[in-house]
């Protein structure tokens, strides 16, 4: 694919994750970053997250929603052209709680593609990879009926 | 500023322990789930349907993840999936420990459409320091589940 072409499905990528899907929206999810087979979302810390009340720590489902979007998004990324994709399944290991106040990073990858499924990890932080909060891997069934209409 | 209170105190109003508390001595978890703000945002409530605690997360269109189907995003299934969880923890257990998520899995096996969306939790291990729990999550039919997970939490202090 020529380069510019690429960048143009990047940026369709970039407004559709972030303005398209209503629930990342409600979030409050951006795309730090788009690349080949590689997402980087973020989600702000928000009061309406908070899992625990007495401390103000987020809810392990909004870094669900956060890890989910984003491995998705990887899948797209890694694709020549757009088809519609469903997770398969997802699982997240919780590491450490996130701190409060503070945005979660996820950063997904689509380390393997075949002709009907798709495999990412994912991990979620605050400052860097190597001190993660949560650690994902997924797997997407490829040319669904499900899926976006970019 | 002299009315404000000084950093680091809890956040106004009882803590979440008493409010299980209360919850357990009343019956009545609605009082426990409003006070998280993030299943609000969810649209959370709990009630026991037949000896079962079932929690459901109502409708609303902020939920949605894909809107030419439209389908639930994903990432909702697994907190409703998870807090369904903690919700029959709490509400099985004696003791009054938060439990900690350590790992979910969720399996997503069909699209999650515009509907309210209902899940259960059976605990298949109760151990000393970790519990093993699966989860169901259905629409309309209870028969066709929307997805299925299985999580492990740790329920000791500390």
């Amino acid at each position: 694919m020529p380069d510019d072409e690429d960048t143009k499905l990047r940026l369709k990528l970039v407004k559709y994750f972030s303005a398209g899907v209503p629930h990342n929206h409600a979030l409050g999810i951006g795309v730090l970053e788009m690349a080949p087979g590689e997402a980087v979302f973020e989600l702000p810390y928000d009061l309406k997250l908070v899992g625990n009340p007495d401390t103000g720590v987020i809810h392990g489902g909004a870094i669900t929603a956060l890890i989910d979007a984003a491995s998705g998004a990887a899948v797209f990324a890694a694709l020549v052209d757009i088809i519609p994709i469903a997770t398969l399944d997802l699982r997240i290991d919780y590491l450490r709680p996130a701190e409060v106040g503070r945005a979660v990073i996820a950063r997904a990858t689509c380390y393997k593609m075949t002709r009907n499924v798709a495999f990412t990890r994912a991990v979620a932080y605050h400052d860097h990879p190597d001190d993660p909060i949560a650690h994902s891997v997924g797997t997407f069934m490829l040319s669904t009926k499900q899926g976006p209409a970019l | 500023m002299t009315d404000e209170p000084p950093t680091g105190s809890p956040p106004e109003g009882r803590s979440l322990i008493d409010r299980l508390i209360d919850a357990k001595r009343d019956a009545n978890y609605q009082g426990l789930i409003d006070a998280v703000p993030y299943a609000k945002f969810l649209g959370l409530s709990a009630a026991m349907v037949a000896d079962e605690l079932v929690t459901t997360m109502r409708f609303g269109a902020h939920l949605i993840g894909n809107p030419s189907l439209p389908a639930l995003h994903g990432g909702t299934l697994g907190a409703l999936l998870e807090s369904s969880a903690i919700f029959e923890l709490l509400w099985r257990s004696e003791t009054v420990v938060l439990p900690k998520t350590i790992t979910v899995t969720v399996d997503y096996v069909r699209s999650g459409g515009a509907l309210d969306t209902h899940a259960t939790s059976i605990v298949t291990r109760q151990g000393r320091r970790v519990t093993n729990v699966r989860m169901e999550a259905w629409q309309a039919d209870r028969a066709r589940p929307v997805a299925t997970a299985h999580a492990i939490f740790l329920v000791m202090r500390g």
